[in-house]
């Protein structure tokens, strides 16, 4: 990205000035070497944002922003129903929810290190995992609605987890306001053998090490101690979310201009919040939340199942789940006013400062748990939620290190057993159907992700709380 | 954009960061369609370890040629994840805006196939349908994978 296009309003904030159908400024998060690195389609589609109908405040990219389809990947964008603001399924995108989950454990690295390499064959047995691949749950119609409908409390009452998983999901595990009989019957099938599946490309399940804490106070709070297993689920809706995006990004392309909105992309595709259109979409979206909510719990009671045969009594806390591709409904303040505002975040996490209504008792103090998703063979990190965050991006901060290069450039330049050997020499364990699928998630293809959350930190999105390293990598 | 070739010369697949983005030529659309398709399957598995020995019927209608095409590979995406099938081999008619094709493959084998990455959905973004300098039909758009 050229930087002279512009203005720097600090070390880790630069501004795009209002131009053409531009409504709103548009800001990205980064410091010289990630903005300069950033490709040039991020300015282009941050810009496209910025001119959205409704939108308040301005156009976000975070950290770890990269060229996606419609929306950057790494945007943040609100809009106020009340200003003719829209609710766009190119904000959102296919993987409705996807997002991360943390689970904390009464387990040492040593203890994962002396049965490392059974552990993950067995890990890589139980979760069902990469294309071709059936979960062991089978939903008839009125189970389908239910699960839509609950979330992870449904999963919860299914015999999936424990009650005190909820109150660290967002929503409570529970997203309201979802719509399952809008929910298509195509996006219905399409889920029906997928619950409790991780799915390919970047998701994985990881048994990390806690290496290195920041904010010891905070981390106290997260209850993570120096050299403590933990455990990382990273996915999300499945093909029900694939789908709802497919219908809808269809449907919203073709009736924009009918309200009279001209969109500078078509993937930018949206509608008035307050349409018949928008409210349904909203309601069918919220299904795909929870859709995503029952998947990550599905999967964190089959984690469970393992580790209980390999350390009776093990266990297996949940931290806290957050997602990171939504539309949701929050009220923030703005220019000094409450205000109701619908927030895409697209490949963007919520952070939640101290004190947030929405957060359990336990983490009210510390803020929200931030969790950011490395690469394989590198970290991942536990961030907090700031005071500032609100400010800053509408409590909003980075969700992963972002790609360096394509897949394709990745596919070229490592071979999937090449990748797998070097992380060996690191001890970390990678199983995976995919040779391909290894290389192309390669860790060098990544960002580095510590210069993304240490930019995160210094913008005041999120605070730095513990660095994790992989030791076991389940892939699709 | 820089193009990079893959598999041969009637299809491509070209680098975007998260994901693919898949190009099809044809001396008619729906060649270039069909070619397409075969860019997206090409992007998890090696056309030649599929056997096309299954057939699959698909059809499709749209207000225009692009939103067709989003529709064809979105169709194309659906039978493979619900049927846990691969295609490599597509036939199809286009009459107006109305699009039929016949999707030939088999069954998901993970240890022969391999595949590396899961379709989502085709998207809007970088989506043309038209004429190349040349008079051949170049149909493409990104995927989300």
């Amino acid at each position: 990205m050229n930087l002279e296009e512009f203005e720097k309003i600090d070390p880790y904030q630069w501004q795009l000035a209002r131009t053409g159908a531009m409504r709103v400024l548009a800001r990205i998060f980064a410091d010289e070497t990630l903005l300069r690195d950033m490709d040039d389609k991020v300015g282009e589609q941050i810009r496209n944002v910025a001119a959205l109908p409704g939108i308040v405040t301005a156009a976000y990219a975070m950290p770890d922003a990269h060229w996606g389809y419609g929306f950057p990947i790494g945007g943040v964008a609100a809009f106020a129903p009340e200003e003719g603001g829209v609710v766009s399924a190119g904000g959102v995108g296919f993987d409705i929810s996807c997002g991360v989950r943390l689970h904390i454990t009464n387990l040492t690295c040593d203890d994962i290190l002396s049965v490392q390499e059974k552990l993950a064959h067995e890990l890589s047995r139980a979760i069902p995992a990469g294309v071709g691949s059936r979960g062991a749950i089978h939903l008839d119609d009125n189970e389908m609605t239910e699960m839509l409908a609950g979330g992870a409390a449904w999963a919860v009452a299914s015999g999936y987890g424990r009650a005190e998983d909820l109150e660290r999901i967002e929503e409570n595990g529970k997203m309201a306001g979802a719509l399952p009989d809008e929910v298509s019957a195509k996006a219905k099938k399409r889920q029906r053998n997928e619950m409790g599946t991780l799915g390919s490309g970047n998701h994985y399940l990881e048994v990390q090490a806690v290496r290195e804490l920041f904010d010891a106070e905070t981390a106290k709070a997260y209850r993570l101690q120096p050299d403590m297993a933990v455990v990382m689920i990273h996915c999300g809706s499945r093909g029900l979310g694939h789908q709802i995006g497919t219908e809808y990004l269809r449907e919203m392309a073709i009736a924009a201009p009918g309200f009279g909105i001209t969109l500078p992309d078509r993937e930018l595709a949206c509608a008035p919040i307050e349409s018949e259109l928008g409210m349904r979409y909203l309601g069918v979206m919220r299904a795909g939340i929870n859709c995503a909510f029952a998947n990550r719990q599905i999967l964190t009671h089959l984690t469970r199942d393992v580790f209980e045969r390999f350390f009776p009594g093990a266990e297996l806390d949940l931290l806290y789940d957050v997602s990171h591709n939504t539309c949701k409904e929050e009220w923030h303040v703005v220019d000094g006013k409450q205000r109701r505002l619908f927030v895409h975040r697209k490949g963007a996490t919520r952070a939640f400062g101290p004190g947030a209504a929405e957060l359990p008792e336990a983490l009210a103090d510390a803020g929200q748990p931030v969790l950011i998703g490395g690469s394989m063979g590198t970290e991942s990190w536990v961030l907090a939620g700031t005071a500032e965050s609100e400010a800053a991006a509408l409590s909003s901060a980075c969700h992963g290190a972002g790609r360096a290069m394509s897949r394709h450039q990745a596919a070229k330049q490592w071979t999937g057993s090449g990748v797998k050997k070097e992380l060996a020499e690191h001890g970390i364990i990678v199983k995976s159907p995919s040779k391909r699928g290894i290389a192309e998630e390669a860790p060098g293809a990544y960002k580095s992700v510590t210069r993304v959350v240490e930019v995160a930190e210094n913008a005041g999105l999120a605070r730095r709380v513990a660095r994790l390293t992989p030791m076991i990598c389940i892939k699709g | 954009m820089e193009s990079v070739g893959r598999e041969n010369e009637d299809f491509v697949l070209f680098p975007h960061d998260a994901d693919v983005g898949v190009r099809g030529y044809g001396r008619v659309p729906a060649e270039a369609f069909a070619n397409a398709a075969r860019a997206m399957t090409a992007a998890i598995t090696p056309l030649g370890r599929i056997a096309p020995s299954e057939a699959v019927e698909v059809s499709c209608s749209a207000p225009d040629m692009e939103v067709l095409f989003v529709d064809w590979l979105n169709a194309v995406i659906f039978e493979m994840a619900t049927r846990r099938m691969l295609f490599s081999a597509f036939d199809l008619s286009i009459e107006d805006a109305e699009l039929r094709g016949t999707l030939s493959g088999e069954a998901v084998d993970v240890r022969r196939h391999a595949p590396s990455v899961e379709p989502k959905g085709a998207t809007f973004t970088g989506l043309s349908v038209k004429r190349d300098s040349d008079g051949r039909w170049v149909a493409e758009c990104i995927v989300d994978v």
